[in-house]
């Protein structure tokens, strides 16, 4: 054991990347001049040289087995030199200098199950969160919406026919690891019922200060229960946000019967033309549906496909809705527009209708 | 391993249809000689019945001397499905724009498949590569393998998370400045601060290459660095009339569309008053064969951005409108700034507040003083609108 200590490295780092690059791309980094994208899927880097580097887009789930990511090796090894990468949102980017290995790539990604496309104009893969496969939070699954939705979307995937780039993610609560807030359609878990004290577990689990500094709108007040430290919610002023549980887990606010999906919409990140702009709440609840989460796919589609109809050319989901204004936006979708729909926290204010700017 | 047990998964085997790749299959696939794979799968089955997760809080597990870089995970079903009873992650730090070889692919397979659960993320959220699940016993035996492959594990609690970047100038003509080869420098120079958590909540770090931002660095990043230039967009005149011979409509496509209004078309030349141009990229995106980035190439360095937990959900705003980042990264003036800064968010700092939060209740303008920078109108969207200002000197009569 001993001997095994003084054997510890620690705090490398991760390696070079250096390592990892393809030729091409050391002899020609910081030195390429444009791209285009031949056909979806595939887009081709040409460097000031002449140098041509293609690269071969897949969709991929995000969770891979070891045998998947050895498949992936293995096309590498045979199309692209070993040569491969990840892109931020999860697809598997093949690095190929041979045009002529581009088709039987395709060929060989399809065969094994994963469609090529998420360039230009198009729905690219959903970044999302663990859900039920790993997380003590989650107010909904994300793997298996993931699934549902792009199984749904995949054509959009696989061409570049959009008015513009569509990107949706999911955070399966509001802790938004996968920082859903945006995008051109977030779906978001949500629970909608107080946590419930486990009165008997808190005063051995938690420190009660810190559940009641917690609270971002002071719903937790300490209280003492037979001679025990504890704490009581204030159920009106419960916004569900769950950090309570997170700093205490002996307040469980997981609830089948209540937790769900709302949909939000009209955010990006890209700076191009408008700038960044967070989603804005178009549905404020859809239960549960597992396995395969119906009417959420439902909702999304005829979002994307309302979008994909009235947009202009170029136009985001949120700069579409901008242009036409939100009235109509709900008038054209149909969408019932309730209270929940009216922000009520920090600086809500801001965000009513302060003109007479309507349309009719 | 050897699996001796079968799930029967009917809600599960409804993710396996449909033609986008499924988790479900990836699942299955590790199952078949994995047991922690396996028990997973029918967990996973009792929470599409349930409607309902089957994990418990967290709990502190790591490997010696980091504070950082696994997820302690356990189930609250672990007599039902003892091969998950600990399903711990482990995140493990990416090299910088998610390159890779086969062989390094490899390496970390066969790693996983002797220590763990068979399943990843490529790549969380933050960009780390996943490994998803294993016994705490097998933490450190696979922290040295790792090692000894030459990965390290990246962040997670309150520490510097681990940083990303786009592919940058690797693979892309519109990158302002080496979003690689700082990602890489910054991960090393902070190393201490990534793998023992020592702040009041998660730093995160993402570095964009142009405006477009395809890391989210804006949304997603407590210091997000944004490349873009100063001089002006390099235009070839030639291919831009080529754009508008094959169709592109430059008028409505690209001046209509354009938020500083500093393009003019007159069918056959492009002016742009790039005095008012925003950087936005829009131009430069419909016609990258014509348009390109100046020349002059730097970053914005912009600050807060968050998720919604706990006091609503922010956007990054602008500490420095441009600075040059060239190498030798660790001359820039950057560093100072960001120590500056945490040295003053880890003493005022609320516990669970993020560096954006602790701008907001303190003030951008009484932040700025403190971490020494001066206010420039490129700091905000427009000037204050109220007028309750904190004057903070007066005379006194007779002075």
């Amino acid at each position: 054991m001993a001997e095994e200590v003084i054997q510890r490295k620690t705090d490398i780092g991760p390696p070079h990347f250096s390592k990892f690059l393809p030729p091409i791309i050391k002899e020609n980094y910081g030195k390429w001049k444009y791209h285009e994208i031949p056909r979806p899927g595939v887009l081709v880097h040409v460097a000031d040289n002449g140098a041509k580097l293609y690269s071969v887009r897949a969709g991929s789930p995000r969770l891979l087995s070891t045998n998947k990511i050895r498949k992936f090796a293995d096309l590498a090894e045979k199309y692209s030199d070993g040569y491969l990468r990840f892109t931020s949102r999860h697809n598997v980017e093949f690095l190929v200098t041979k045009e002529q290995n581009i088709e039987p790539l395709i060929a060989e990604l399809n065969a094994l199950g994963h469609p090529v496309g998420g360039t230009g104009n198009s729905i690219t893969s959903i970044v999302h969160t663990q859900g039920w496969i790993h997380c003590h939070s989650a107010a909904t699954d994300a793997s298996g919406i993931v699934k549902a939705v792009m199984d749904e979307c995949i054509g959009h995937f696989t061409s570049m026919e959009l008015p513009g780039k569509l990107r949706i993610a999911l955070a399966c609560c509001l802790n938004m690891c996968g920082a859903v807030h945006c995008s051109d359609i977030a779906i978001l878990g949500i629970h909608r019922r107080p946590p419930k004290i486990d009165k008997e577990n808190l005063p051995k689990m938690c420190e009660v200060p810190n559940v009641v500094a917690s609270c971002p709108t002071a719903a937790i007040r300490p209280v003492v229960y037979d001679g025990k430290q504890g704490v009581e919610i204030l159920e009106d002023k419960c916004m569900f946000c769950a950090n309570c549980f997170t700093v205490c887990p002996a307040l469980p606010i997981a609830n089948p019967l209540n937790d769900g999906i709302s949909i939000w919409i009209g955010g990006k990140v890209s700076n191009a033309r408008h700038e960044p702009m967070f989603s804005k709440l178009a549905i404020s609840f859809i239960p549960n549906n597992p396995p395969r989460w119906p009417e959420v796919t439902d909702a999304i589609n005829n979002l994307v496909e309302l979008w994909a109809k009235n947009a202009h050319k170029h136009e985001r989901m949120g700069e579409w809705i901008e242009r036409i204004g939100w009235p109509k936006f709900f008038r054209m979708s149909g969408l019932e527009f309730r209270k929940e729909h009216i922000d009520d926290f920090k600086h809500a204010g801001l965000t009513f209708k302060r003109s007479a700017h309507l349309t009719y | 391993m050897a699996v001796d047990k079968k799930y029967e998964t009917p809600l599960l085997d409804e993710l396996e249809k449909g033609g986008w790749p499924s988790f479900v299959r990836e699942i299955k696939s590790a199952a078949e000689t994995n047991p922690m794979a396996n028990d997973l799968l029918g967990l996973l089955e009792q929470s599409y019945t349930e409607k309902k997760g089957h994990w418990k809080h967290g709990g502190i597990v790591g490997v010696m001397g980091y504070g950082g870089g696994v997820i302690g995970r356990y189930t609250d079903l672990s007599e039902k499905f003892p091969n998950i009873s600990h399903f711990h992650t482990m995140r493990v730090n990416q090299p910088s724009g998610w390159f890779y070889t086969s062989e390094a692919l490899r390496t970390l397979c066969d790693i996983w498949d002797a220590h763990g659960s068979g399943l990843t993320n490529m790549h969380g959220s933050t960009g780390d590569i996943v490994f998803l699940g294993t016994r705490t016993e097998e933490l450190e035996p696979v922290f040295k393998k790792l090692t000894d492959a030459g990965f390290d594990l990246g962040g997670s609690g309150s520490d510097v998370r681990t940083p990303s970047c786009c592919c940058g100038k690797a693979r892309c003509e519109w990158a302002c400045y080496d979003t690689m080869g700082l990602t890489h420098f910054i991960t090393n120079k902070f190393q201490d601060e990534l793998h023992r958590p020592a702040f009041p909540y998660k730093m995160k770090f993402k570095m964009a290459g142009c405006p477009n931002d395809c890391v989210a660095s804006v949304a997603r990043a407590d210091i997000s660095i944004i490349g873009t230039w100063r001089d002006e967009i390099q235009v070839d005149m030639q291919k831009v009339r080529e754009y508008a011979k094959n169709g592109t409509d430059i008028l409505k496509e690209i001046v209509m569309m354009c938020p500083g209004k500093c393009m003019d078309w007159d069918g056959k030349d492009l002016k742009i008053d790039n005095s008012s141009c925003r950087h936005c990229m829009h131009c430069i995106n419909v016609m990258p064969k014509a348009l390109a980035p100046g020349k002059d190439r730097g970053a914005v360095v912009l600050v807060g951005s968050k998720a919604p937990i706990v006091e609503g959900a922010l956007l990054s705003s602008v500490l420095v409108p441009f600075i040059k980042l060239d190498e030798p990264f660790d001359e820039s003036e950057l560093w100072e700034l960001i120590e500056n800064m945490w040295d003053l968010w880890c003493e005022e700092g609320k516990n669970r507040e993020r560096i954006g939060e602790f701008i907001q209740r303190v003030g951008m303008g009484n932040f700025l003083e403190a971490v020494g920078l001066e206010p420039q109108p490129d700091m905000v969207s427009h000037p204050r609108e109220n007028p309750y200002i904190f004057y903070e000197e007066y005379f006194e009569e007779g002075e």
